[in-house]
């Protein structure tokens, strides 16, 4: 097996409540390999897209602290000064965000936008990022890039400027690209040209991508791997056939449950999981699922450990041995 | 676009238009003024009265008494004075126009580099010592009238500390740039600064506004996210896209200010600009005058909003296109 | 299960003028409704899907006569309510109800719960204080609040609880229909599965009838009886839900639904049976609509008479409903 090319381990992420801190993240720990596409997904409060924000000192709250180790090619972002890191982003790891109508400065065209991400970088005249940007408008998929290079963002449809974004991630040819709900703010037949955009791109840029989302059906198409999230931890992290095949969390099944699907026998009644997502102000010491988990049990008052052979979970019922 | 031109050229003469009708009637039709009673002085006696109203056309129909004050106001440009007869309104507000557009462009020059600085500096350090420090300054500066600030400012440099640290100010008035630049500038420095400290406050204290809002955005989540500085972030990204509203009401003050509303500045520091002729025109209520310089100033504003308007979509691209 | 028709809508068009126009001359227009001709039966739930733009939002404020039409005609229990004033639809309007996208922003953050609730029925002067209090309390009980909760406030509350609280306010006048617009997409997907259960309980136990508009072809398959397929301002299908999802005959539907990302279980009912249809480019423009049948320029079965006539929507010997030349065998 290679090397691990993101290895997170124990990240917290925690910003100064009013009673005390708040842990969004509690943690958490995972790896990406190299050429991998790892899905995270879990619902609101899940810590799915702070975790990812904090590793890359995107969160500016200055009561916000984030702790534990994240190794990317061997080199420690934690802690990293903020220059250094910002070396880091953009050019080694991507990020793609939700709302493509939002992401862009309303100000400056599409070509201008491509071309800042690449002049970040790499000291190359302007002319010749003009050039690599109208060269990766047609990558994604742009028609006529040679004129659309000069529209604005809002010239473009949400489709159209999420091509952009991903164009301007891929600008430094990333390692990894994190895409933090990159579709949830398109149409399904503008989310799956999306999809297979990245899955395209993967195999022609070699990128690394994970991919945070709440759609499992998002990351059963396009992930290898996936980690579940509940409460600022993993509760279970699989291949993609391993989580979705033979869920092992309780949080899992319940969610996979309760999705509403297209195919299949319809259900009177939809399987659903009492409660609400918990906050992570109100969250229980123990497992963090307990509260509305119908099989919870004495132990749970205990933070199970995500333990198993690839196929991980944090569960007592699953873990090897149960404390006594 | 062109029908769109034309409807704002249409709209504008409406508003001139409106505005000349109200002025006229608020002197003219107002039930108990009578302009021949207050020009003729107090206690005239009703031959006189008579004689003032037909030598000023006071005794014609008041449409016919409007039609002729435009005439001569835009067409003959030969309106003269009630008050010393013979002496042209038109001359005199071309004449006062020099002094007051120094006066303006001056301040704002300064309200803008000041506000702005303030501004950029008090969102980039939100949160630390220095953003409460900037921002009470910036109300300090709004809640001085200019009135009371002038005065203060001549009481020192004029006659307190004349004679030892403000020897170099010259006395109270004006000087034109072709005459002699370097008196032009030591004349106007001080109503410079005192206009424009109430702008840069308030200026500063918008932009602090935008900025906040604008560094929450998410297109600047994603220019950090790209590895730029965040020097680069504040100004190209945020203070970019800040800057739109901010221009926009700079355009409508500028105007305002050059169509007059430098009035108490111009008054205090005894500057011949047009706020000072129509401080003078509603001091004697000179009927043609007071006519004179609000049409001017009415056709400043709208003019400055015509401009706001068209460089509004220089500044933002997503106008452009409707 | 399905009755008589409770809400007849023939030939419905919502144009709105495009910003910048001249109030009141003939400007360019967005066609937001097209012309869409449908009938919702009492007792069933009536899916609308589509993709943003294809007018299904504001179609659905049409039928309840939030937003005027401009032309077309809506008769709701046998009435025309389309072109009704203001004061003559005030007693068909318990009637007719509408549950938002946003539970947040469409209750008022000042008042609480509770208040929310009775607010209808004090417009409506429907009884007492004390009867109301006692309306309210039954109101709260079915939608799964507690008497207690009635005095919080809307932020108090998760969205999946607010989401419960616009249901009942919807609920407070007795109304016959419902009109849902994307009820559950702001919600967590473990709180839309209890959110679409109480739909159904509600229907089952007071006999409503849904009109539910959604964007999510597996949330509006759960709910609905029969599904309507909006494209560009008109309805492209209208059949039974099992029907329409398992043997779509437009080809839009069928490439709506080949898009969708499926959660691969295991089961064979969730591994995609065809290959999935990508459409290229995006939506056109709604002011400059295509020329015949407005999907030719993405329809990989397009020939040559669907981009000069306009298929109507007629009905097949299973009283489905197309509107395609050639539909999908």
């Amino acid at each position: 097996m290679s090397e691990p090319l993101f290895e997170v381990t124990d990240l917290q992420v925690s910003f100064r409540g009013r009673s005390g801190p708040v842990n969004a993240v509690n943690g958490l720990s995972y790896t990406v390999m190299p050429g991998q596409v790892l899905g995270v997904v879990g619902e609101s409060g899940s810590g799915k897209s702070v975790s990812s924000m904090g590793l890359l000192g995107l969160i500016r709250d200055r009561g916000a602290t984030v702790t534990g180790s994240a190794r990317f090619q061997g080199r420690e972002l934690i802690g990293m000064p903020d220059r250094e890191l910002r070396s880091v982003r953009g050019r080694e790891i991507a990020m793609v965000f939700q709302d493509p109508m939002t992401s862009l400065t309303p100000v400056y065209t599409v070509g201008w936008h491509i071309a800042e991400q690449i002049r970040a970088h790499e000291s190359i005249s302007k002319k010749a990022a003009r050039h690599r940007a109208i060269e990766l408008l047609a990558e994604v998929g742009i028609p006529d890039p040679a004129r659309r290079v000069d529209a604005y963002p809002h010239e473009f449809s949400g489709g159209m400027r999420q091509r952009a974004v991903i164009a301007m991630a891929l600008a430094c040819d990333p390692a990894l690209l994190i895409a933090d709900e990159p579709t949830t703010a398109l149409d399904v037949t503008t989310q799956a040209q999306i999809l297979d955009l990245m899955l395209r791109l993967r195999e022609t840029h070699g990128s690394s991508i994970m991919v945070i989302t709440h759609d499992m059906g998002v990351v059963s198409e396009i992930a290898d791997r996936v980690l579940v999230m509940y409460g600022g931890r993993a509760v279970e992290a699989g291949t993609c056939r391993e989580v979705f095949h033979t869920p092992h969390h309780p949080y899992t099944r319940g969610l996979l449950a309760s999705v509403p699907r297209i195919g299949g026998e319809k259900l009177h009644r939809l399987p659903t999981i009492p409660g609400a997502p918990i906050a992570s102000s109100e969250r229980p010491t123990g497992c963090a699922f307990a509260p509305r988990c119908a099989e919870r049990h004495d132990a749970c008052t205990m933070q199970p450990l995500l333990t198993g052979d690839g196929h991980l979970s944090a569960c007592w019922l699953t873990a090897p041995e149960v404390p006594a | 676009m062109l029908g769109y031109t034309i409807r704002r050229i249409g709209a504008a003469l409406f508003v001139l238009w409106a505005i000349s009708v109200l002025v006229f009637l608020i002197f003219f039709a107002t039930p108990g003024v009578d302009p021949a009673a207050r020009i003729a002085g107090r206690n005239a006696d009703p031959a006189t009265l008579e004689q003032v109203r037909r030598s000023f056309g006071f005794d014609a129909p008041i449409t016919t008494q409007y039609l002729k004050m435009m005439n001569h106001l835009f067409l003959e440009r030969d309106l003269t004075s009630f008050v010393n007869r013979g002496s042209r309104v038109v001359p005199q507000i071309t004449d006062a126009l020099p002094a007051t557009l120094s006066l303006v462009i001056g301040a704002a020059v300064i309200w803008m580099a000041v506000g702005i600085a303030m501004g950029t500096a008090a969102a980039a350090w939100r949160g630390k010592a220095a953003d409460p420090v900037i921002t009470l300054l910036g109300i300090l500066g709004v809640s001085m009238p200019v009135y009371w600030l002038g005065e203060v400012i001549n009481l020192f440099t004029q006659s307190r500390m004349h004679e030892t640290v403000f020897r170099w100010v010259p006395p109270l008035g004006y000087v034109a740039p072709t005459e002699n630049p370097w008196q032009w500038f030591l004349h106007l420095i001080f109503p410079w600064l005192s206009l424009a400290v109430l702008y840069a406050g308030i200026y500063a204290r918008l932009l602090r506004g935008e900025l906040i809002g604008a560094l929450r955005e998410d297109y600047v989540r994603t220019a950090r996210a790209k590895g730029i500085s965040e020097r680069r972030i504040l100004v190209r990204h945020a203070l970019r896209c800040s800057l739109i509203p901010v221009v926009s009401l700079f355009g409508l003050d500028f105007g305002a200010l050059v169509g007059g509303a430098g009035l108490l500045t111009e008054v205090v520091f005894g500057i011949p600009g047009i706020g000072h002729l129509t401080y003078n025109a509603l001091q004697n209520l000179d009927l043609p005058v007071i006519m004179g310089t609000v049409m001017y100033a009415a056709f400043f504003v709208v003019l400055a909003n015509a401009a706001v308007d068209l460089f509004y979509a220089r500044l933002d691209p997503r106008v452009r296109h409707v | 299960m399905t009755g008589d028709v409770l809400l007849k809508a023939t030939d419905v068009v919502k144009n709105f003028p495009v910003r910048g126009g001249a109030a009141g001359r003939r400007g360019p227009v967005v066609h937001a409704v097209d012309g869409v001709s449908l009938e919702v039966r009492r007792g069933e739930t009536l899916g609308v899907v589509g993709e943003s733009g294809c007018g299904k939002s504001t179609l659905g404020r049409c039928l309840v006569r939030l937003g005027e039409v401009t032309s077309g005609r809506i008769e709701f229990e046998g009435q025309d309510i389309t072109r009704l004033s203001r004061r003559r639809l005030r007693p068909v309007r318990p009637g007719l109800q509408m549950v938002f996208q946003d539970p947040y922003t469409s209750l008022n953050p000042r008042r609480t719960v509770g208040e929310i609730v009775a607010e209808p029925l004090l417009v409506h002067r429907r009884g007492t204080h004390a009867e109301i209090r006692a309306t309210v309390a039954d109101i709260l009980d079915r939608v799964g609040l507690t008497a207690e909760q009635a005095d919080r406030y809307p932020h108090e509350f998760s969205g999946g609880m607010r989401q419960r609280v616009g249901i009942a306010r919807s609920l407070a006048l007795e109304p016959r229909l419902i009109v849902a617009d994307e009820p559950v997409s702001a919600l967590d997907v473990s709180i839309q599965a209890q959110v679409l259960n109480l739909f159904a309980d509600l229907q089952e136990q007071l006999g409503l009838t849904y009109l539910f508009v959604a964007h999510d072809l597996g949330v509006v398959r759960r709910v609905s009886n029969r599904i309507a397929v909006m494209y560009l301002g008109r309805v492209v299908e209208l059949g039974p839900a099992d029907r329409v999802y398992s043997t779509p005959a437009h080809p839009y539907t069928q490439a709506l639904l080949s898009a969708v990302p499926r959660i691969d279980d295991g089961t064979p009912a969730q591994t995609p049976t065809r290959e999935r249809i990508v459409l290229s480019g995006d939506v056109p423009n709604p002011i400059d609509l295509p020329s015949g049948c407005t999907f030719h320029p993405r329809c990989p079965f397009a020939r040559d008479n669907c981009r000069t006539e306009r298929p109507p929507l007629s009905v097949d010997a299973t009283g489905r409903q197309v509107a395609c030349h050639y539909p999908l065998g």
